[in-house]
Formats: C-alpha cells, sequence, structure tokens
C-alpha cells in the first residue's frame, strides 16, 4: 500500500494543473492515470506527439506542453498505465498496472478522470467503420491515422476541429453533417452577451469554419434522419435536409453531439449528483472548491461539468489550493489570494457556455432513437424493448438492467446509462433527476482473477 | 478478410521508423510496428472486425479509442483485453475473444 497526502485520478488538464500547484504548496502527490503518458484527452501523449506533428494539431494542442513538463517534479508520482477500479471513502483507491492490483492510501483525493462522449444511438451506428469524433481524434494525435473516405456526424466545436485537422494534413473530410438547426442558433444568439465576453471562442470558431470553407470541405447542416448503412462493415450514410434526401458513400462514419462529466467513479462512491438541464447531462453536485459531498473528496475538470480544458486547469488549481489549505499548508489569507485571479479567470472562461450549449444541443433522433436501433452496445439491447419493458411497468433503470441486461456488460453503462434514463423520463413524464441513473459498483473495469490474486489476502476481503 | 485499409499513415509519410514485430491476428500474420497502439495498428493493417458481438454474433470493430465502450476487445495470448488500451509486442498472438454462441459449439462437439 502506498501512502499520500494527495491522491489524483486523471492526468489530463485538471488532474497535472491541480499536482503542480499542489506541489507549489509542498504537497506529494501521486497522479494515476490509465494512459502510458499524461495529458488526457485534449493533450493525449502530448510530450511525444509534440515534435512529430504539433503544427498539424495547432497551438491548442501545444498548450498543454507546460503542463505535461511541469509534472516531472519531485513531489508529483505519476502512476501510468494505472486503471482505478475501485475508490472508498476512506481513501482506498485500488487499480490495476500491467495485471497487478496496487492500492493507494490517500488523506484527501481528487477526481479529474474528464469527460466521455455522449452516447449517439443511430441506426447502423454498432457497425464497423463507424466511430466517435473523439475516437478519430485520439487515433490522429497518438497514432498519426487519418481516414480516408470519413464523414463526420452531429454537432459541437469537436468536430471543426477534427476536421480542420484532417485538412491540415490534406485528407480532409468527405462531408461534415450536422445536425444543429438556425432555430438552435436563434435560441443561442439571447446568450450571445456571454459568448462576447468568451470571445476568444467565437473568434477560434469563425476562423475553424472559414478554413473548412476555404478548404471545400462540403457541411450540411439541420440533418435528421440520419441512418448508417452497409453490409458488415460502414459503405455510406444516409439523411436528410429539409427536403432534400443526400446518400454519401464512406468507409468510416465519426460520431459526436458533445461530452458529458464522466461520473463512474463519483457515482460509485455514491456521492450527490444532479441533473443540469442545460448541458443535458448528471454532474456530481460540489462547492465552489470543488469539493463534493464527501469532505475528502474533490473533483475537478470536465468530470465535474463540462467547461474544456482551460476550465479544467483552473478548476484543478482551485481544488489544489483549498485541499492545501485542509492539509495545513496554506493559510486562509493566503488560500483566498492565490485562488482570487483563478476564480474570476474561470468565470470568464465559462462565459461563452450558455451559448455554445445551446447553438449546439444534443441530436434529438439520438436522445430518443427509434425502436430498431440498438441503444445498449454490450448486450445489444434496442430502444423498442426498452420502451415495451418500461410499459410494462419497469420502475427505472436498475430494474430495467434485471429484466433487459442493459447496462450489464463490460461497459457498465457507461455507453447507453444516459439514454435509458432519458427513455424512462420521456415516457413516464418523470423529470431526470427523479430517474436518476444506473447504480455503479466496483469493480469499475472488469479484472482478471490475476489481478485479484496479486491483492493481499486481508485486502481482498476488503473488498468484497 | 478485408486488407485495403481506410486509414492513412502521417508516419509512414514522415519516414518515421518503428521497428516491426511479428504479431498474429486471427491465423493471419503482420508486421506491426512495436510499442504503437495495438487497435490502431491492426486497423491500419486493414483489420476492420475485432470481436462479435456476444449476442447475434455481430461484427464489431474500435468505437471510442479511449477505453469507454469494450468494442475492441480481443483475446491476447488466453487474456481477453482492450485492443485500444495495449500496444504492441513482439509475438503477440491475438484472436477474437469467444462469445457464448462458440462456447455452444463446442459443447456440441464434445
Ligand atoms: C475523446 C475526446 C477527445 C477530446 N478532444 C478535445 C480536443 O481536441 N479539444 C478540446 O478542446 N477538447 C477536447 N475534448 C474535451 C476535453 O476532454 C476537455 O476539454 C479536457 O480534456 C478536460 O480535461 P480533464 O482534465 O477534465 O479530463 P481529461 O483530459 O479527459 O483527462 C482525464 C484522464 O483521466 C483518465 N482516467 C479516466 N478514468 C480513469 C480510471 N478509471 N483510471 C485511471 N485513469 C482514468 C483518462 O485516461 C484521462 O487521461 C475531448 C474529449 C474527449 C472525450
Ligand atoms: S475502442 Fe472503445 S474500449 Fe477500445
Amino acid at each position: 500500500m502506498l501512502d499520500t497526502e494527495l491522491a489524483i485520478i486523471g492526468a489530463g488538464p485538471a488532474g497535472m494543473a491541480a499536482a503542480i500547484e499542489a506541489a507549489n504548496c509542498g504537497i506529494a502527490s501521486v497522479l494515476i492515470d490509465e494512459q502510458q503518458s499524461v495529458g488526457g484527452q485534449i493533450y493525449r501523449d502530448v510530450e511525444r506527439v509534440a515534435p512529430l506533428r504539433g503544427a498539424m494539431l495547432g497551438q491548442d494542442f501545444l498548450d498543454g506542453l507546460p503542463l505535461a513538463e511541469g509534472t516531472h517534479s519531485p513531489l508529483i508520482t505519476h502512476l501510468a498505465g494505472a486503471v482505478v477500479w475501485q475508490v472508498e471513502k476512506d481513501g482506498t483507491i485500488t487499480c490495476s498496472v500491467k495485471d497487478q492490483a496496487r492500492q493507494i492510501k490517500a488523506q484527501r483525493i481528487l477526481i479529474a478522470t474528464g469527460a466521455i462522449e455522449r452516447p449517439m444511438p443511430l441506426p447502423g451506428w454498432t457497425m464497423p467503420g463507424v466511430m466517435t469524433v473523439g475516437a478519430g481524434q485520439i487515433l490522429l494525435k497518438q497514432s498519426g491515422l487519418i481516414p480516408n473516405k470519413a464523414v463526420l456526424i452531429g454537432s459541437g466545436p469537436l468536430l471543426y476541429v477534427l476536421a480542420s485537422q484532417m485538412l491540415k494534413a490534406k485528407t480532409p473530410p468527405l462531408a461534415i453533417i450536422e445536425t444543429q438547426t438556425m432555430g438552435d442558433l436563434t435560441k443561442a444568439m439571447k446568450h450571445i452577451g456571454g459568448a462576447l465576453r468568451g470571445w476568444r471562442y467565437l473568434l477560434k470558431g469563425t476562423k475553424l469554419l472559414s478554413a473548412l470553407k476555404m478548404g471545400g470541405v462540403k457541411r450540411y447542416t439541420g440533418a435528421s434522419n440520419i441512418r448508417l448503412e452497409g453490409e458488415g462493415a460502414v459503405a455510406s450514410v444516409s439523411f436528410q435536409c429539409g427536403a432534400r434526401s443526400h446518400t454519401i458513400p464512406c468507409d468510416t462514419a465519426l460520431l459526436h453531439h458533445g461530452v458529458v462529466p464522466n461520473v463512474q467513479i463519483s457515482r460509485a462512491l455514491q456521492l450527490d449528483h444532479h441533473w443540469d438541464a442545460q448541458q443535458a447531462c448528471f454532474s456530481p453536485s460540489l462547492d465552489e472548491w470543488g469539493k463534493s459531498s464527501e469532505a475528502t473528496i474533490f473533483i475537478a475538470g470536465d468530470g465535474a461539468g463540462i467547461g474544456g480544458a482551460k476550465a479544467a486547469d483552473l478548476c484543478g488549481r482551485i481544488a489544489a489550493l483549498k485541499l492545501a489549505s485542509e492539509l495545513g499548508k496554506l493559510d486562509e489569507e493566503n488560500l483566498q489570494q492565490r485562488a482570487a485571479p483563478l476564480k474570476s479567470a474561470l468565470l470568464k472562461e465559462n462565459a461563452a457556455r450558455p451559448f455554445l450549449d445551446r447553438a449546439y444541443p444534443p441530436f434529438k433522433d439520438a436522445q430518443s432513437p427509434q425502436d430498431k436501433t440498438i441503444v445498449c452496445r454490450c448486450e445489444e439491447v434496442t430502444a423498442g424493448e426498452i420502451r415495451k419493458t418500461i410499459a410494462l411497468g419497469c420502475q427505472g433503470p436498475n430494474q430495467l438492467k434485471a429484466f433487459l441486461r442493459a447496462g450489464m456488460g463490460p461497459c457498465q453503462g457507461r455507453g447507453c446509462g444516459l439514454t435509458i434514463s432519458t427513455l424512462f423520463a420521456e415516457q413516464t413524464g418523470k423529470s431526470m433527476q427523479e430517474i436518476d441513473y444506473f447504480t455503479i459498483r466496483s469493480p469499475l473495469k472488469p479484472i482478471t482473477l490475476g489481478e485479484l490474486a496479486s491483492l493481499k489476502q486481508k485486502d481482498v476481503e476488503r473488498l468484497f | 478478410m478485408k486488407t485495403a485499409s481506410g486509414f492513412n499513415s502521417l508516419e509512414d509519410a514522415s519516414g518515421a521508423s518503428q521497428s516491426l514485430v511479428p504479431v498474429r491476428f486471427d491465423g493471419q500474420d503482420y508486421m506491426l510496428p512495436e510499442g504503437a497502439n495495438l487497435a490502431a495498428s491492426l486497423l491500419t493493417a486493414g483489420v476492420s472486425v475485432f470481436r462479435n458481438a456476444p449476442a447475434t454474433g455481430a461484427p464489431r470493430g474500435p468505437f471510442c479509442m479511449m477505453g469507454v465502450c469494450y468494442d475492441c476487445l480481443v483475446n491476447i495470448d488466453g487474456i481477453t483485453q482492450q485492443a485500444c488500451q495495449t500496444s504492441v509486442e513482439a509475438n503477440m498472438n491475438v484472436c477474437k475473444p469467444a462469445t457464448p454462441a462458440d462456447l455452444n459449439t463446442e459443447d456440441d462437439h464434445a
């Protein structure tokens, strides 16, 4: 068992910034991540990748370099390739490193596990060749791979980011099929004031869009009735824009309609969560410092609510300062003084969110999929089967698990949980808060007997 | 077996050389870059089906590339693992993980 003052789970911008800020206050931390190198989703593997293709990935990617370099501090122990599968309220963290289970005992825990892509169940989305835009980004960043004949489908800035990177690499997507409508933009305009305060985002967005236009990337907006077609692998996508139908042949279709907090660990800890209507997701309930309903556990970054990389960095630092004060390394006056500029920067950073969230809302057809569409990829359960079970009087997501096995597969409901809660709310008229979400239990990721065997007998007994 | 890959590798274009090591997938031999992401390397080599879904046997391949979806599950030297979270090592013996249907057929033969 490794003892530490502070354990940070997740080495993205939030976790890296928190570890650095904590080190500045004299706190030693263990920074745990399942990836082999620090960076998280946006700055994935940045130290290795920046010299290879930093120019193509752009400044937003290179911004991660100083953070990654900052984690090489004697006060920060980076536990790489460590998959966390259990966290307990007493500060015990169990993870697997190369088939060996390891335990860490921390006085305080910061969860910085980021976001996952919002599930986007569409007809045909389980076929090989259909992936997420995030997956497209990871292939490009980590492995230097670009799909030859790809379409990007959905909504949100990440579509433009990937398309422009592909364009720079001289393999632009065949088309971007966007689901947001003019009506969404009109609604978003009411929040343009905030967006103007966060003008950098607007400017970046406009620059991206004009680069795509100059590059001849075809965009369709207000798309509906989207179907992925093919025999055994995706071969085309069909959709409608207004009265016109379109079919585009493709090898790869990349889906995306936003990201949502990865709440797997906070849910398993049974921390308080609430439904965030504006971002259409469940978020952990936190105070201004990121402290959860359990006093020794903090959450920062996209896992606390979607804000993007810069906001994640700031939240990580703010949480680290408060943790330092609670660990007796920072007095109240210093805490307030050092936190004040970070808090005002965070306000500015979040100013554009209300506009972005409304301009690029989730795709309705994917939130409430057609009956034949598979919702739970692991157990192959369709929306129709789920609706039928709800109509029979099924009481909620947890009971549905028992009836249909939806959410019982290896992904533990990461890919279907939100859709299933939404289907319940839609059919019963109850609120999302009332319906709530699957109960999540450890182990958070499937583990092997060998991993269990590598723990001491008394630790194993404590786990179950 | 699909061989033409749907992906372009920038690494090849930039001439970056990584040593290639033999990896077997479903009985076929491939030379893959040592230490590279296994899912990405198999996709580049033209493999698109990594496993079959347990209930219907429908073909599946990597979807999220970040360890969330488990559609990249493969059997590596006897242990079922996520290919997107694994690095290429020399002489890995990789195959599609068994589905309940496979196990039933095995029983039938017994
Ligand atoms: C696939 C994907 C791609 C994205 N690309 C971009 C982009 O290009 N540009 C952009 O502006 N935004 C992007 N985003 C949004 C981006 O996630 C955030 O803006 C930012 O990365 C959030 O930082 P974070 O520190 O909160 O979390 P992240 O950067 O997501 O870091 C979380 C870390 O936690 C680790 N982790 C999670 N669970 C466990 C566990 N159980 N055990 C061990 N480690 C764990 C992960 O490996 C990861 O490294 C992307 C999001 C996703 C999901
Ligand atoms: S591709 Fe989703 S877990 Fe590997």
